[in-house]
């Protein structure tokens, strides 16, 4: 207990160091020319073509997409979570809790072509699909970190008299943090990698050059994509863990 | 004042139907000022008697007043901001500092900040933690004793007239349990809450109740004094309960200034005044006196303990 939470508020220096080496890693490798002369090989000799649009403005997109479905995951998730862990609705929680872990085994490809039909293609399915993947940790980590709240505080909670909506806010959140956010870790994570898939509707991002790599055979081309969102889901996961609270 | 009038809580079986009652026709007056200690064996409605009193639970018949008015008139959050309530699992928040957590209630009651700090600083002097030491500590740093006496900190932070306590002491080791009991009595003697402390030990009821309410099967089985539930049992239950060392165990739990008397004290081993009688007791047979001197805190002779003062209590 006391260790956990000693790395949680006062995190050692090197930690924070390690913490910003993927970032560093990430930014190098998008300095125009590094790594398509890295890959040059691998495309015949030839630096691979990335379809006329810079490398940072790619991950960028890749990240805006990422960020934003995130956005929405936390806007949807948590207050699901909330909801379905309040009294009486043990029930309502039993299903969600089916439903998400449902979800996980879903294939990603089926949900975006299930969601083609009616939302077109582009943005909407891409955004539903990273949405309804990122649910699944938020939602269930959520419920799991409401539920593991000490009895013995949420009854002192009420015992002093604070109201259900003070008790939430005050006891129940703060003290659910730090697993939710290792909910929203893995969320985002994940989602760096479905969105990938998202290109293939013409979402943008560095799924594209996987695509164009693979369609023009182009291996090079292939491992920039693969890199980029590799670095960037590290990225993120370190970046995250560095803002959040530490376990207690 | 809290009066129990015909208080009960039934529960209903859900599949079977049956009707249980955790509490039963229960009437009692908790005197101002008092500690009164709700005693029984588990599972005799202590607990609940203790919730329905700041409406954790909601009785199914009859009622409770406090200073007169029905408590259902109040909201409930109101009612409880309006009376200390401590816990066996004694329940700090984990995430708020030691000063934050005892400034809770007057947090929500909207006090100054400034002035709400000062006060819980305050009361961390009275519950005998040094306030520069312990302020910013989290809860995870203390012991189990010194957690309960922040509880015991935030309780009484809105300086609420009246205390619940739950088993306050009872998951605290013999040792800490002893010198919050002492504490305890001692913050009591000047502030002269009302408070009902439920427990199902004996000597911590005998020691700490002015008054004892002895519960069984959620009716009340006795209600008195602990001298006039160990001397005048009412029912062989109450009887049995107490114990065949009853006597022993309320003699443990008077002091020996308590039975102390004036008199001539020259040549008397000398005990202090802290001491429990039946401790007493065991000096004057080691000793072979029949009287022994009773010292104050500082080391002055306060009186006489005599055998004959014993055996009258006893
Ligand atoms: N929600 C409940 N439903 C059914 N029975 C309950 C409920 N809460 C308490 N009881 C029962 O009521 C009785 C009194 O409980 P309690 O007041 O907690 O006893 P104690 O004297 O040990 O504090 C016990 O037999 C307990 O099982
Ligand atoms: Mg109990």
């Amino acid at each position: 207990m006391t260790v956990a939470r000693a790395a949680g508020t006062r995190r050692p220096a090197s930690a924070r160091l390690l913490a910003l080496l993927w970032p560093a890693l990430l930014l190098i490798c998008l300095i125009p020319g590094v790594l398509s002369n890295l890959f040059a090989p691998l495309s015949a000799g030839i630096a691979p073509d990335t379809g006329g649009r810079p490398l940072w403005q790619l991950t960028l997109i890749h990240l805006q997409l990422v960020l934003g479905a995130e956005l929405i995951v936390l806007l949807i998730g948590v207050p699901l979570a909330v909801f379905v862990t309040r009294p009486g609705r043990a029930a309502l929680m039993r299903l969600t809790e089916t439903i998400t872990g449902l979800g996980q085994t879903v294939p990603t490809i089926a949900i975006l072509a299930l969601a083609v039909p009616t939302l077109g293609l582009g943005l909407p399915p891409t955004v539903l699909g990273l949405v309804l993947y990122g649910l699944v940790p938020v939602v269930s980590n959520g419920i799991a970190g409401l539920l593991a709240v000490d009895k013995g505080v949420l009854d002192a909670a009420r015992g002093v008299g604070m109201t259900s909506r003070q008790r939430l806010m005050r006891v129940e959140l703060p003290l659910s943090l730090p697993v939710l956010m290792a909910g929203i870790r893995t969320s985002t994570v994940y989602n760096v990698g479905t969105a990938t898939i998202g290109a293939a509707l013409g979402a943008g991002g560095l799924g594209s050059l996987i695509i164009n790599g693979l369609s023009q055979q182009n291996t090079g081309l292939v491992l920039i994509g693969a890199v980029l969102a590799g670095l960037l889901a590290l990225s993120l996961d370190a970046l995250l863990e560095l803002v959040a609270p530490g376990g207690r | 004042m809290i009066e129990l009038q015909h208080l009960e809580k039934k529960y209903v079986n859900e599949t079977s139907g049956e009707i249980f009652y955790a509490v039963k026709d229960l009437s009692l007056v908790f005197p101002d000022g008092k500690i009164t200690a709700l005693l029984g064996p588990s599972g005799c409605g202590k607990t609940t008697t203790l919730r329905m009193i700041n409406r954790l639970i909601e009785p199914t018949g009859g009622q409770i007043l406090l200073d007169g008015q029905d408590i259902m008139a109040q909201r409930p959050e109101d009612l409880r901001r309006q009376i200390g309530y401590v816990i066996q699992q004694i329940g700090l928040f984990p995430h708020l500092s030691v000063v934050q957590n005892v400034a809770t209630v007057p947090d929500l009651l909207g006090r100054p900040r400034a002035q709400t700090r000062e006060r819980a600083r305050e009361l961390l002097e009275l519950v005998g933690l040094e306030p520069g030491q312990f302020a910013d500590k989290h809860p995870h740093e203390l012991s189990g004793g010194q957690a309960q006496r922040v509880g015991v900190a935030r309780a009484l932070a809105a300086d609420p007239p009246v205390l619940l306590m739950d088993e306050p002491f009872g998951a605290l080791d013999p040792l800490a349990r002893d010198k919050l009991q002492e504490a305890f009595l001692d913050i009591q003697r000047r502030l002269q809450k009302t408070i009902v402390l439920v427990t199902h030990d004996i000597d911590e009821a005998l020691r700490l109740g002015d008054r004892v309410a002895l519960l069984t099967g959620g009716e009340l089985a006795q209600f008195g004094t602990p001298n006039d539930l160990v001397r005048h049992p009412e029912s062989e239950f109450v009887r049995q309960f107490l114990g065949e060392d009853a006597l022993l165990r309320q003699l443990a739990g008077l002091t020996a200034a308590q039975l102390a008397q004036p008199g001539d004290a020259t040549g008397l081993p000398q005990i202090s005044g802290t001491l429990n009688v039946r401790s007493a007791l065991s000096v004057m047979l080691g000793q072979r006196s029949d009287a022994l001197a009773v010292l104050d805190a500082h080391g002055q002779v306060q009186g006489v303990l005599t055998w004959q003062a014993l055996e009258e209590a006893g």
